[in-house]
């Protein structure tokens, strides 16, 4: 049992955690809690299962989904954020609740209300391991996480524009001092994230489906992991999002079935006592 | 002389014709307040293209005595609060004569209060047996109450020689009155629960809920009280989980949406349903058959979508209402109130209704088929 | 004699509210006025919390529930008064707060987020599941308000409690915000360090006005459920909690009339909005998104100083 309950808190886990990156991405960029971040997962899921009713090939539907939702972050950023660029951190996060209600709205009009599935990528007979069940899709969740996790930390790590990224979210006058265009990194930021968000949401559709509102749930469990692990590190963020889907499960499996949300908050609060900063985020200091 | 007596004659019978036309084409005014979005929305969203596309069919029709239906309806998005407001609005603001509504028990519950103080007949959608019991006098509901499946299910697990059963619910309300309903009757029908395990709103993964019911080896079949996705994901990761007793469902996923999210592990499922799900299949004697069949292609024709029982529970409402209006002869709420309490052997979606003052629902188990997933289709259990 | 500011708003305030009856047709311009006083009452308090302490919480939903559901079982399942049901309701909420928000206050920021988030979180979660006291997802009857035999019921009624009470709370609010207490509060906002440096009892402080924000909030929860008659855990969910903050930040933070304004127009705007039908959600979006674009700060703070300027 032990091992059925580890297996599906990690499927979920790398869910939570490609989410909390998102989150991550653009905390670091802008110092935002972007609360449209579960819809962008929406739009990777339903632009998929749309494009593949229309009857295109299911690689180029999920091709063409992640890059319609980064075109959505692209224009969230260039038309709600950067026009508030001087406004409290506070009034930007309420434009982005504004805009994960807008999202919702045009999902529900542009696509439907209904709950939709999507075809796992290779089968959905499970597999047996340890004397527990794992899903394909599963291996698939779990494994594209990890590519998309080592990616990334060669991205900020070797290249320009991930320093760039990295060099804006430490010190963003000094960044921009270092001939750094801020407005590009933000948009970048935001596409990136929003790209991250689809991949997510296109992962795990064929598992727990996907519909108008499933980025509401996701969002905030996205969050959760992101602050479990320390807001603004990247490798916080999958650590929290592993422990977020685990403790859930083991939660679900050892406690109590109907308390298991409480249970996973009521950790996520004790963490946080004895570690304000989350797991692995960075001992803030405060300049007086 | 004559003539100004004449003329004086004329014009006032052609004031009271006008009168009297005016006073005719008063339309009805039928007000809703639905769950389109939201948590419930699986609920909402196909009463509200029913009464929709019924109205327009009965006023294109000539309306109902000469006079059309005007409906007005608002979205409570599944919160009893906004429920309540709307009721307030379509009461007070704009002063229907009969009110459909409350896609879910919360919102039907905290809307009665208000209704048997404004005396408006009120026929709510949702599936909650307290909504009737106690009954209320302009309280009334189309849908079978959450009761009656339970007890549908236990005479069919009955039949299957089954004793002990593990239940498995989410955290909606239709959830946990069903539920508390089973849990109440099961001891009846010999019943015995010994697994309760539960899931929240949205939950992704029952895979942990499911291993615990495996490992208990008493459980001879389980039972899913919920709607939404998560008996969709409960099913599915029943199969994952390698779980090989019967499982029940609730209809609550009376829909065909049900049978393609859980892909092929829906086989064997059974649960018990209105007839509708299954018109083409019904024998030509039966009842029901001629109405399933016809709401069943109309709205596939109109939505392009597959129908679900609860589209079906607001045809029966509106056409409760609309006989009754008929029998009463005007939108005189007590009179229509009184008609509504006296319809008798109304073929509906749900079954036959017949009303009693002390039965505001009508219908019992006879016409509450159980139905078995074969070959991905609905199709009636043997 | 001139009045001051706060007096001078308190005034306007009590006008409205006593002339604001003449303009409505009909009972439903109570129940939605009614409902804007509830909210009302929530952000002036959340906005102590946010606006002028510079905290924040998003689990504020959960305080109004647990007043709300406290004062609803004591008087419908155990037959208590309804006065000593509330009085024991805010109490309750009160030290509940104090508990809770102890070791939560020590968080800062998106943390500090998160912690209130997640406590009120786990209220709606053990309202939900305990439906054998609460009656679960479905709610339960909530018995009227009665004082000494007389019950308050029907919308005039309560318009005139809601009302009053909102007019109460708001002169405690300013009282609060022009004191000693809410002058450490300001400088606590600016700068935690340097208030500890001038003195100020930072931790103290932020726990005073975290748990007088929660009576505000259970206050207004105990008056809800009374009027309505009937509770469900929707009014505890975190999305609720999210509507109150956006209220208070909508109409303008450090600013006790811009919540009142806050809750104002966020409270009627899904009414008006129900013309655009299913369009609805995509026009409350965009509203939201292109008012905070345009006025940052909120809207009473926006428009005070664009016509307070003329003045």
């Amino acid at each position: 049992m032990l091992a059925q309950f580890l297996l599906s808190g990690l499927t979920i886990g790398a869910i939570y955690a490609l989410v909390a990156l998102g989150f991550t991405l653009i905390y670091n960029a802008s110092h935002v809690i972007n609360f449209a971040q579960g819809e962008f997962v929406m739009v990777g899921g339903m632009a998929t299962v749309a494009l593949s009713a229309a009857g295109l090939p299911l690689p180029a539907a999920i091709a063409l989904a992640v890059v319609a939702a980064a075109a959505v972050g692209l224009a969230l950023e260039k038309f709600a954020i950067e026009p508030a660029r001087n406004a409290s951190v506070v009034s930007l996060i309420i434009i982005t609740i504004g805009a994960s209600i807008l999202l919702r709205g045009l999902a529900s009009l542009v696509w439907d209300k209904s709950i939709h599935s999507m075809k796992p990528f290779s089968g959905d007979t499970p597999i047996a391991i340890a004397g527990a069940t794992l899903l394909p899709q599963s291996l698939w969740v779990m494994g594209v996480a990890a590519v998309i996790v080592a990616l990334l930390a060669w991205f900020f790590g070797r290249t320009l524009l991930g320093k760039a990224l990295l060099a804006t979210s430490h010190n963003r006058v000094a960044a921009q001092l270092m001939g750094i265009s801020v407005r590009r990194v933000l948009l970048v930021s935001y596409g990136l994230s929003a790209a991250l968000g689809a991949v997510a949401g296109i992962l795990v559709a064929p598992i727990t489906f996907t519909s108008w509102d499933v980025g509401v749930m996701l969002g905030l469990k996205g969050f959760a992991a992101a602050i479990l692990g320390g807001m603004g590190s990247g490798a916080g963020a999958v650590v929290g999002g592993l422990a977020l889907g685990i403790l859930e499960a083991m939660g679900a499996g050892y406690l109590s079935s109907a308390y298991k949300d409480a249970i996973a908050f009521v950790l996520i609060l004790v963490v946080l006592f004895f570690l304000p900063n989350g797991l692995l985020g960075k001992r803030s200091s405060e300049r007086v | 002389m004559a003539l100004s007596t004449l003329a004086a004659r004329l014009s006032l019978a052609a004031l009271a014709f006008t009168a009297t036309a005016a006073l005719a084409q008063a339309p009805i005014k039928i007000g809703a307040f639905l769950a389109v979005t939201g948590p419930a929305s699986f609920l909402g969203d196909p009463e509200q293209k029913t009464l929709e596309m019924y109205i327009e069919k009965i006023n294109a029709a000539g309306g109902v005595a000469g006079r059309k239906i005007q409906f007005v309806s608002y979205d409570s998005a599944g919160d009893a609060e906004k429920a309540r407001t709307f009721a307030r609005r379509l009461i007070e603001q704009d002063k229907v004569d009969l009110i459909i509504g409350g896609s879910s028990t919360g919102e039907t519950m905290a809307v009665v209060p208000m209704v048997e103080q404004a005396q408006i007949p009120f026929i709510s959608l949702a599936g909650a047996v307290v909504i009737v019991e106690p009954v209320k006098k302009w309280v009334f509901k189309t849908p079978h109450t959450d009761r009656m499946a339970c007890e549908r299910i236990f005479l069919d697990m009955r039949s299957r020689k089954i004793q002990r059963i593990a239940l498995i619910s989410g955290a909606g309300g239709f959830d946990k009155s069903m539920r508390g309903q089973c849990l109440n009757v099961a001891g009846t029908y010999g019943i015995q629960v010994v697994a309760d395990e539960a899931y929240g709103a949205g939950d992704t993964d029952m895979t942990a809920q499911l291993t615990k019911i495996k490992g208990n080896a008493q459980v001879q079949a389980v039972l899913n009280a919920g709607f939404g996705q998560g008996p969709a994901i409960v099913t599915k990761n029943f199969k994952q989980v390698g779980l090989s007793v019967p499982l029940y469902q609730s209809h609550g996923v009376s829909s065909k949406e049900y049978i393609k999210l859980s892909g092929g592990a829906a086989e064997g499922v059974r649960l018990p349903a209105a007839a509708m799900l299954v018109a083409e299949k019904l024998p030509a004697d039966d009842v029901q058959r001629n109405v399933a069949l016809a709401y069943k292609k109309a709205y596939e024709a109109r939505y392009k979508q597959d129908i679900s029982t609860f589209g079906g529970h607001a045809y029966d409402a509106l056409y409760i209402a609309v006989e009754a209006i008929k029998r009463a002869g005007s939108a005189d709420k007590a009179k229509v109130r009184d008609e509504i309490e006296k319809t008798t052997n109304f073929v509906g979606t749900g079954g036959v209704v017949t009303m009693t003052p002390k039965d505001h629902m009508g219908l019992n188990l006879t016409h509450f088929r159980m139905l078995e997933v074969k070959n991905g289709d609905w199709s009636i259990a043997q | 004699m001139a009045l001051s500011p706060s007096l001078r708003g308190l005034a306007a305030l009590a006008a409205v509210v006593a002339l604001l009856p003449l303009a409505f047709p009909n009972a439903w311009y109570y129940e939605i006025a009614i409902l804007v006083g509830i909210n009302a009452i929530v952000c002036v308090g959340l906005n102590l919390l946010i606006g002028y302490a510079g905290q924040i919480s998003l689990g504020h939903a959960g305080f109004f529930g647990l007043g709300a559901y406290a004062s609803a079982i004591l008087t419908s399942r155990y037959g208590w008064p309804a006065p000593a049901a509330m009085a024991v309701a805010v109490a309750g909420v009160a030290l509940v707060a104090w508990l809770v928000g102890r070791p939560i206050l020590r968080l800062k920021g998106h943390y500090l987020a998160m912690a209130t988030l997640g406590m009120g979180i786990i209220i709606s979660i053990v309202i939900v599941t305990e439906d054998r006291l609460t009656g679960g997802p479905d709610g339960m009857n909530v018995a009227p308000f009665s004082v000494l035999g007389a019950t308050v019921s029907g919308e005039h009624a309560w318009y005139w409690v809601i009302g009053a009470a909102l007019v109460a709370a708001v002169w405690l609010a300013q009282n609060l915000v022009d004191s000693p207490q809410g002058r450490a509060l300001r400088a606590l906002h600016a700068t935690e360090v340097g208030a500890q440096v001038a003195g100020i009892d930072s931790a103290a402080a932020k726990l005073r006005v975290f748990v007088i924000s929660a009576v505000y909030a259970a206050v207004a929860g105990c008056l809800a459920a009374h009027f309505s008659g009937f509770i469900t855990p929707s009014k505890v969910t975190f999305f609720h909690s999210i509507e109150l903050v956006t209220m208070v930040v909508f109409g303008g933070m450090a600013s006790t009339f811009g919540a009142v304004v806050g809750a104002a127009v966020l409270t009627v705007l899904p009414q008006a909005l129900t013309v655009f039908k299913e369009y609805e959600m995509v026009v409350f979006g965009a509203v939201m998104m292109f008012t905070m674009i345009v006025m940052p700060r909120g809207l009473v703070p926006t428009l005070a100083a664009r016509f307070g300027k003329s003045a």
